[in-house]
């Protein structure tokens, strides 16, 4: 028999059955997440599906991030209804303003090599930079996990991105995910895994990873993994819920296709509105005016993307005339480590905005919201039309250093030319 | 199932389905249904009948895996829809709320075409406006009984926990 890919071995372990891609499998999840955008939908399947109580609640996690803090009546009645839930069952919640809940499984160390991670949210393909098998799951199968602890997955078959050389200064691991997004097509990996490997792997600090992970499902992947590595156990070190054991690929696995990425030949990329693979050279839009830029998201929202961002808007001297720069952590460690250091306060003197830690503008939901005709350049993962609450506005999407090269020059700039 | 063609383009994504916007002010489809498609079609919602069947091209569902998308769908009384190929987030919401997703070549289907799903070994379109079979694939067991039972919640409801 072949060797395994890493997604296989996973399911393999998860099922109890020899998973191969195409395969439909019924596994044993180690952590599922529901957010307010989606807990909602799981407590009414929850009640039609006649469950009495959460088999296990240690695998639960809630988070309160699309509504954070909640805009309307209506959304902090769902808040209310959560926390209701999560008490009665011994669910884990994280408030509003603890961050968004893809950034908590990563922090509090529940996605972790080996295990299987799900989240009722398409983002949750993010923990595989981790080393587990994670995945988007609907509101049912959430509570379906809530009852039985059990899913169903289609085994995928694998995509083998095969990462070479060293990042130019001036660019970053979000262009790498621009640029695959460009190469693939945002339908170019529909079913499929991402699994990364080559040498360039290595030089990726886990946050890099957390990146591409992340951007995985814009490709229409179903989960991205990387290998375990000493970069993965130094995060997880004091910070793993369990005891786990790296996963690596079998000699022979079988890979559906093998693409490779030279990172050193990179530009700055940017997706142009309204297709996340609608990407080019950043030189190709320069001089797009821009009103907003956005800074944050479970893509773009963590410590080092601010440090990147500062760094170019430090050179710049700022923000230009109008221009307005909405700031908003990815959790609230994040918030705080950026307090500490002295990062939050150049923003606010700059002008930012800056919002309370969770998915703010990302889906239009809470936070700034941009009017007609404005375009914006953000650190997110999607710009459909209406992505941020309005149809009329524009989304670009880069690097935190492009945004901020576009927050300094009030118009679309190569941060290499900001920052020399 | 037999039912009338609405055909759309590719990468429907979730939000033309319909809007977050609309899914903050309610989560019943019977309110649902009456915006689904509005940013594709301001009309579609006024003109859709029981039974029709949605025909898109590739990528159907793509974007957020809000659940809405699917059952405000269900809500209109939609029991099925054909594209070449899925998003999986909405693939998987379809199966588990007994939307039958139909993976098949859409190319040949034109709006207010008659369309017959078929199940034998696989799946099959008969489209009765063309005379036209298309060959569609196979949904895997337990997938097709969750359908079958009309989604996870019937299912969950007579076995409790997946029967394998
Ligand atoms: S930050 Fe944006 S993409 Fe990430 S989970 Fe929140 S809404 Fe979704």
């Amino acid at each position: 028999m072949a060797g395994k890919t890493i997604s296989e071995k996973i399911l393999s372990a998860k099922s109890g059955e020899d998973a191969r891609a195409g395969d439909v499998v019924v596994c044993r999840v180690d952590c599922a997440l529901a957010t307010d955008g989606s807990a909602p939908m799981a407590l009414d399947y929850f009640e039609a599906m006649g469950g009495q109580r959460v088999s296990d609640p240690r695998r639960i996690v809630f988070a309160l991030d699309h509504y954070a803090p909640a805009p309307s009546r209506n959304t902090a009645q769902l808040h209310q209804r959560m926390r209701e839930f999560a008490a009665l069952h011994g669910v884990t919640l994280f408030e509003v303003g603890e961050g968004i809940g893809h950034q908590l499984i990563v922090e509090s160390g529940r996605a972790i090599p080996g295990s299987l991670v799900l989240g009722a949210d398409s983002h949750s393909v993010t923990y595989g930079a981790l080393n587990a098998f994670a995945t988007g799951i609907g509101s049912s199968d959430l509570a379906a996990i809530m009852i039985a602890g059990r899913i169903w997955l289609r085994v995928p078959e694998s995509i083998k991105v095969t990462l070479t050389g060293r990042l130019p200064v001036g660019v970053y691991p979000k262009d790498v995910a621009l640029a695959l997004a460009g190469l693939l097509g945002a339908d170019g990996a529909t079913y499929q895994a991402l699994e990364f490997a080559g040498p360039a792997v290595r030089d990726l600090d886990l946050e890099d990873r957390l990146v591409l992970a992340n951007f995985a499902v814009e490709m229409g992947a179903k989960n991205a993994i990387f290998p375990a590595d000493d970069r993965t156990y130094a995060y997880l070190d004091g910070r793993a819920a369990a005891p786990f054991a790296a996963v690596a690929p079998d000699a022979g696995a079988h890979y559906c296709r093998e693409i490779s990425l030279a990172l050193d030949s990179l530009a700055p990329q940017v997706a142009l509105p309204h297709q996340v693979d609608r990407v080019t050279g950043i030189a190709n839009a320069a001089g797009t005016a821009v009103q907003m830029v956005y800074l944050g998201t479970c893509t773009g929202g963590r410590v080092r993307d601010f440090h990147q961002a500062r760094d170019v808007l430090r050179a710049a001297g700022g923000i230009a005339r109008g221009v307005q720069l909405v700031v908003t952590p990815a959790s609230r460690t994040v918030l705080e480590t950026l307090m500490r250091d002295g990062t939050l306060a150049d923003f606010i003197a700059w002008g930012a905005v800056v919002g309370t830690p969770g998915c703010g503008s990302c889906c239009g939901t809470c936070g700034a919201i941009p009017g007609d005709g404005v375009n914006v350049i953000s650190t997110a993962n999607r710009n459909f039309k209406g992505r941020m609450g309005n149809g009329q506005a524009a989304i670009y999407l880069a690097s935190p250093a492009s945004c901020a090269a576009a927050a300094a020059r009030g118009a679309i700039a190569d941060p290499r030319e900001v920052m020399p | 199932m037999t039912g009338r063609a609405r055909v759309f383009g590719g990468d429907v994504n979730t939000d033309y389905i319909i809007t977050s916007r609309r899914k903050r002010e309610s989560l019943d489809p019977q309110v649902l249904r009456r915006y689904l498609f509005e940013e594709l079609d301001a009309d579609f919602a006024a003109s859709v009948e029981p039974g029709d069947l949605i025909v898109a091209g590739k990528n159907f569902g793509c974007g957020s895996a809000m659940e809405v998308a699917v059952t405000a769908v269900v809500g209109a009384g939609i029991p099925g829809v054909l594209a070449p190929s899925f998003s999986r987030t909405y693939y998987r919401n379809a199966v588990n709320n007994g939307l039958l997703p139909v993976v098949c070549d859409t190319s040949g289907i034109h709006e207010g075409d008659r369309l017959t799903v078929l199940r034998g070994e696989g799946l099959a379109v008969r489209n009765e406006t063309t005379g036209e079979t298309i060959a569609a694939a196979a949904l895997p067991r337990i997938m097709w009984e969750i359908v079958a039972a009309g989604g996870l919640v019937p299912y969950f409801r007579r076995h409790g926990d997946f029967q394998v």
